[in-house]
């Protein structure tokens, strides 16, 4: 595996988004993303825990035996979401009402326990750390690009309550469509199939388009991942 | 033997899973500890913020969190929380749950001494979005109809949405929704009528 931060950016933001190229934490996916609010705020909750439980996995990598890492893992995770819920619960109340559902959902990501299996039980603390990052960006970034489209499918509106989440200097990012129904499929769960299924085609379209262009001229087809 | 060796011997596994089972209970212990007295502080602010949603400001001059009677409805036990005003019940603030199109709706609602409701709130619910979600005081103002009724005005037929012969709106594509509510709400009435004796402490 690579040392190299910058392509464990890239893997993370781009060529092994965990929703667009791992197809992995599905569940969270079609379950929040009704809005772009809420996928931003599941998208960061995400990525926290994702960091550290990176950084905790790479970090004991070398005293757990391969034989019983999964359990290990297992209750690695449980115990830190559980942790971040209870904590969330107590101090930061007003967030922890908009977000409360989604952190105990967390759990249940395999993108997690998927990351922890895949890098950080190979890596260095620091690479491990730099990966959660990338990869939980890249999530939140697949989990409000998803939101915002449904929302203003569904809805009409883009980012609607999104101060209640960052705070009420983020007011300006909320948008409505005046004289807009909505079309109620959208915020339903076939929807949410629906438009994951156009943007896995449409990027498969464009990493095809680039790939031919590379092979055009001569440079060589990236590695797909 | 080195560390590495034992690491493949079976006994190493059952230690290594205990470890970490105590080192995560303990973690969990401390959280839990840490954290408790925080999080029952904001849920009685929570629990305090949607009562006086229902209550009429200037109705209640007593701390009505404390103040409460444990009645049983349909053999589960529901807490009443008793407004006063000079030692006086003025009011009583109840929740009450009824199955919607998709799971149980919960209702609280506030009634007075004379019988009419104060005010009715939905708390938390499953409803369709965009249909049957309505019912939220953020999303229609339709939760307020209820303000003011009472078991004599509407007459107890006339609990119903306006598709069944009674009173309230439905809305367009969901019946169930606002039915399950106005039948949340009217339960509610029934309950307090029958135990209104109880609930006001023996004042008439």
């Amino acid at each position: 595996m690579s040392d190299n931060y910058g392509s464990i950016m890239k893997e993370g933001l781009w060529e092994n988004n965990v929703v667009f190229a791992q197809l992995l934490a599905m569940c969270p996916t079609m379950a929040v993303t009704t809005s772009g609010t809420n996928g931003l705020g599941m998208g960061l909750a995400t990525t926290a825990v994702l960091v550290v439980s990176n950084i905790l996995v790479s970090m004991i990598r070398h005293t757990v035996s391969s034989q019983v890492r999964i359990p290990v893992f297992v209750v690695l995770i449980a115990t830190l979401v559980t942790v971040v819920d209870m904590a969330m619960n107590a101090w930061m109340h007003d967030l922890y009402k908009v977000l409360g559902l989604f952190i105990a959902l967390i759990v249940v990501n395999c993108a997690i326990l998927g990351r922890a299996e895949a890098f950080a039980v190979k890596n260095g603390v620091v690479a491990s750390a730099v990966d959660g990052l990338a990869m939980g960006l890249g999530f939140t970034g697949a989990l409000t690009f998803i939101g915002l489209i449904r929302e203003f499918l569904g809805s009409g509106t883009l980012f609607a309550q999104a101060s209640n989440l960052l705070g009420p200097a983020f007011a300006f990012l909320e948008m409505k469509l005046p004289g807009y129904g909505g079309a109620l499929l959208m915020i339903l769960p076939p929807g949410g199939f629906a438009i994951l299924g156009f943007l896995l085609a449409g990027k498969r379209v464009m990493e095809n388009r680039l790939a031919e262009k590379a092979a055009a001229t001569g440079e060589g087809a990236p590695l797909a991942a | 033997m080195n560390f590495e060796s034992f690491r493949e011997k079976i006994a190493y596994q059952p230690l290594l899973l205990g470890v970490f089972a105590l080192l995560a209970s303990g973690a969990l212990a401390w959280a839990s500890n840490a954290t408790g007295e925080a999080i029952a502080a904001a849920e009685a602010k929570d629990l305090r913020d949607s009562l006086a949603e229902v209550l009429p400001q200037g109705m209640a001059d007593n701390d009505f969190l404390k103040d409460t009677v444990e009645l049983a409805k349909d053999g589960k036990a529901v807490t009443i929380y008793r407004a006063r005003k000079e030692g006086v019940v003025k009011a009583a603030l109840f929740k009450v749950a009824q199955r919607g199109y998709a799971g149980d709706i919960q209702v609280l609602m506030a009634v007075d001494s004379d019988g009419k409701t104060l005010g009715v709130r939905v708390l938390k619910h499953s409803e369709t979005p965009g249909l049957g979600d309505k019912i939220e005081v953020k999303k229609d103002p339709w939760v307020k109809s209820f303000d003011g009724k009472s078991l004599v005005d509407p007459t107890p037929d006339k609990w119903a949405v306006k598709k069944d012969g009674g009173i309230f709106d439905q809305f367009a594509g969901a019946t169930i929704t606002p039915r399950a509510v106005v039948k949340a709400v009217k339960g509610g009435m029934d309950f307090y009528t029958e135990h209104r004796k109880e609930i006001l402490g023996g004042q008439s």
